[in-house]
């Protein structure tokens, strides 16, 4: 045992990042229910932008896609399983 | 003129003939109010998330139409008359919805899907 503390590891941070910003996608598509899943949790709900990290510009397009693919039926309001 | 996208999804209780003819109505109804056809897609039966009208399957049919704003209350209205649509949707599409919309046309669908799903 030593006196001196022992350094304490620090995970390396990676700092969030807009997916619609990186890699330059300016439509999101309602119909693509795959990839509005990465934006809801297990109940169907919409992942707030804190850990979703997107943009708010961005944040509102997926809103407004989820909205429309929940009216037509491809994702549900309610859930319990989504995932 | 401004572009729009209608879906509207038809009660699998229909035959396919009965599917058919109420499409080529739908087409009929906007070709008559001189809206042009942009682009047409036949999605075809898909299971719904919940349960509408008591169907869990239902027939979705795309239309991408240029036309005026004042035929969209009229084709609203005769959606919400028939009874065998069970859902549909309008809205316009801005500059980066046609841009994806053709591009999504032209490459292969699932190649692009498999890209979004990838990032």
């Amino acid at each position: 045992m030593t006196l001196v503390n022992e350094s304490i590891q620090k995970k390396t941070i990676t700092k969030k990042f807009c997916r619609f910003k990186r890699y330059g996608i300016k439509y999101v598509d309602y119909k693509c229910v795959e990839f509005l899943m990465k934006f809801l949790n297990e109940q169907g709900k919409i992942l707030p932008r804190r850990i979703s990290g997107n943009s708010l510009k961005y944040q509102k397009k997926v809103a407004r896609a989820v909205k429309r693919a929940r009216q037509l039926a491809l994702l549900p309001y309610v859930a319990d399983n989504l995932k | 003129m401004r572009h729009y996208e209608t879906v509207f999804i038809l009660s699998p209780v229909l035959s396919s003939d009965e599917i058919k003819a109420s499409i080529a109505r739908y087409r009929s109804f906007l070709v008559k109010r001189n809206a042009t056809i942009a682009h047409e897609e036949e999605i075809g039966l898909k299971p719904l998330a919940y349960q509408i009208k008591h169907k869990k399957n239902g027939v979705y049919h795309l239309i991408e139409f240029v036309s005026e704003p004042s035929l969209i209350k009229e084709l609203e209205i005769t959606y919400a008359r028939d009874e065998t649509v069970l859902r549909f949707l309008t809205f316009v599409l801005d500059k980066h919805a046609l841009a994806h919309n053709i591009a999504r046309r032209s490459n292969e669908k699932k190649e692009s899907k498999k890209e979004l799903i990838a990032l």
